[in-house]
């Protein structure tokens, strides 16, 4: 029997092919690079995209793999957006402020120029000092450190707490919401020294960057491919091997697990922490295309629109995962960018902007009764697999267990 | 004789229920010991004690040469220290291959680095083979344990159990839902994995402890009510009483 990895998880060529040949196509099609087909802000919307995907990638795998229903990652994927984002507006501030200043008789005092800097971001909050949670926004290296750094910290000390004192199921997801409404309460406050509810703004700018917006949404939409890629082989590398299966039996019945001698805190820990520094990337990658970052993008709301997606695409395989993010985001984005006619019904007319939310919502809900494997359903059809027959039974005692509906042989 | 699980004064209740009242029990490193008791009597609860998941009121569980308390391990810890349990009902993971089932209980490094970075080595494939082989699953060894029938889900729980090579073995009623060839067929393999370790069954079918020919602890209202031999124990007016005679 063969045991390499591809051969294993054919589906991981396949959507690396995929991958590359949509980037492919993209950059032929781009304005920068190709015959000028698609606008730079669809370019932006496609790239942004793939980042959703990537931490859809990231969600599948500890919800879908390990049973663990976080309504908090979109906080991480936020953190990671904040983390570059200092580095973004502190070095484009800092660039603008040396050149205006360059003119003065007299050159000016580094003081002065840090001042100036200060003044220019946080006077929106009616501050010119710079918070301590500032020191290393000069440095690249560092922001980006932080980036997968901050998520990883402070879903690690989240997950110990949390985990230790065996907090499982429902009263989890509702903490994990509790944890993101207090960090999206917090950034909105000006005293956080993010600029409160102005987020941070500009990100689009690259420092020291003379390319137009046009080569560098290429630039990021490639980076975001990449990213994607690499996160998606990363966790079927995961998910493949024992470790998946430990993960995937703490999911359906975690105490046999620990009867075996695993340490499930342990895992889901790891697990935990280990895709909240996903979410970090894919929001550092998210958040310059997006041009702005701001609390509003941490609140509850979007880590639910994130199981939505999973659960939309089909929990528990990694395709599933990207499907419903592409499909949830392409889709909403033409509903809610007025490009979907309002229907007249004569006594009411149906605008989009507002109905689309309703529909998700029902579409989520007819999904998870009528079709629980979501998109990755239709695969199965065509491959035409079945279920096991466990007479309706769910294939584990837990909470987060696959349900038989959703499971495949 | 060395033991090698001593149970001392245990007791634990369940909302004011004492489902195990002042209950001692030992076992040495290579024996077979069968326990019988009706219904409710806390055959189950008193594995529960053992393996962690439940914590006693008061007493002491002391394991291994070392003696060490048991009661102060996670269930992970006491797992990895040599205890292996086998549950009433049968639990493997359905999700999972039989061959990934019986990979995960095999006993190797359980932390997430080593499992992370876990290649099934060719001893680990054969040793799969053979524990397959053993409990009649080769033929099934990459369907899902959740296509399995009962039967050959409690074989394939069975088998992980020896593919953890614990120094202890605790067996929920293994017989259940078997046929009379299989229950045979357990017997053997109980017997035989009791030549090199502890093993505990519990078993409702006087039939199945016949077999064993093991001494036999009597549980009643979570404490022992007899203790010997199968002729022994069933001749005592008391185990009549309260379990043969009803
Ligand atoms: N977690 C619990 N909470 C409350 N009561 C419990 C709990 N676990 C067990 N009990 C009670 O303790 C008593 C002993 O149960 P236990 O399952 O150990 O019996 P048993 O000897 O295994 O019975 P059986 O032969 O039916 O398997 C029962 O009355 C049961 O209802
Ligand atoms: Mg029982």
């Amino acid at each position: 029997m063969n045991r390499s990895f591809f051969a294993q998880s054919p589906s991981v060529l396949v959507f690396l092919g995929c991958l590359g040949l949509a980037t492919l196509f993209v950059t032929v099609l781009s304005e920068a690079f190709g015959i000028g087909v698609l606008s730079t802000s669809f370019i932006k919307t496609l790239g942004k995209t793939l980042c959703l995907c990537l931490i859809a990638v990231a969600m599948d795998l500890v919800w879908g793999y390990a049973g663990i229903l976080s309504l908090g990652h979109f906080a991480f994927f936020g953190l990671g957006g904040y983390m570059i984002g200092m580095w973004l507006m502190y070095e484009r501030t800092r660039e603008i402020v040396e050149s205006s200043m360059s003119d003065a008789v007299i050159p000016p005092t580094p003081q002065e120029i840090s001042d100036a800097i200060g003044n220019q971001i946080f006077g929106v909050v009616g501050s010119s000092e710079f918070p301590l949670i500032w020191t290393f926004a000069d440095s690249l290296t560092i922001q980006l450190f932080l980036v997968v750094a901050i998520p990883g910290v402070l879903a690690g000390l989240f997950g110990w707490l949390a985990f230790r004192s065996r907090v499982t199921g429902v009263y989890l997801s509702i903490l994990t919401q509790a944890m993101t409404l207090a960090l999206s309460l917090y950034l909105f406050q000006n005293e956080s020294g993010l600029r409160g509810n102005n987020g941070l703004s500009g990100l689009q700018n690259l420092p020291g960057v003379e390319a137009g917006q046009d080569v560098v949404s290429m630039w990021f939409f490639w980076a975001s491919a990449l990213a994607l890629g690499l996160g998606y082989l990363l966790a079927a590398r995961v998910i493949s091997g024992k470790f998946g299966s430990v993960i995937r039996g703490i999911r359906d019945n975690e105490q046999r697990v620990r009867f075996l001698g695993y340490a499930v805190e342990s895992y889901k820990l790891v697990i935990f922490a280990g895709t909240a520094m996903i979410a970090g990337i894919a929001g550092a990658l998210y958040y310059p295309q997006a041009g702005i970052v701001n609390p509003a993008e941490i609140a509850p709301i979007a880590s639910i629109y994130l199981a939505v997606w999973v659960a939309i695409g089909g929990r528990g395989r990694l395709y599933g995962a990207v499907l419903g993010a592409i499909f949830v985001s392409l889709v909403s984005s033409y509903f809610t960018g007025g490009q979907a006619p309002d229907i007249n019904l004569g006594f009411y007319t149906i605008k989009w902007v507002d109905w689309w939310l309703v529909m998700l919502g029902i579409s989520f809900v007819l999904v998870t009764l009528f079709a629980p494997k979501g998109l990755g359903g239709l695969v199965d059809l065509w491959e035409d697999r079945r279920r096991p027959d466990r007479h309706g039974a769910d294939l584990g005692p837990d909470a987060g267990a696959l349900r038989e509906k959703e499971a495949v042989e | 004789m060395t033991t090698l699980l001593e149970v001392s004064g245990v007791s634990v209740s369940f909302d004011g229920f004492r489902a195990i009242n002042n209950l001692s029990f030992q076992i040495g490193p290579a024996e077979l010991r069968a326990i019988i008791g009706p219904n409710g009597a806390g055959k189950t609860t008193f594995m529960d004690i053992i393996t962690g998941k439940t914590r006693p009121d008061e007493g002491r569980v002391i394991w291994g040469d070392l003696s060490r308390s048991l009661l102060s391990m996670s269930e992970a810890q006491i797992a990895q220290a040599g205890v292996g349990r086998k549950f009433q009902k049968p639990t493997v993971f359905e999700d999972q291959s039989v061959e990934e089932n019986l990979l995960m209980a095999l006993s190797n490094p359980r932390g997430p680095l080593a499992v992370l970075f876990y290649k099934p080595a060719k001893a680990d494939l054969a040793r799969v083979a053979e524990l397959a082989d053993e409990i009649g699953l080769r033929a099934q060894l990459f369907r899902k344990a959740g296509e399995l029938s009962h039967g050959q889900k409690q074989w394939l729980e069975i088998g992980m159990l020896l593919a953890q090579d614990p120094k202890l073995l605790l067996v929920d009623e293994p017989a259940a839902g078997m046929t009379p060839e299989e229950r045979e067929h357990t017997t053997q393999l109980l017997v035989e994995a009791a030549k090199t370790r502890a093993v505990v069954v519990v078993e409702h079918d006087m039939e199945f402890i016949r077999r064993l020919g093991c001494r036999v602890t009597v549980l009643h209202e979570g404490s022992v009510l007899a203790e010997g031999s199968l002729d022994h124990v069933t001749s005592n007016q008391d185990v009549i009483d309260v379990y043969l005679g009803r």
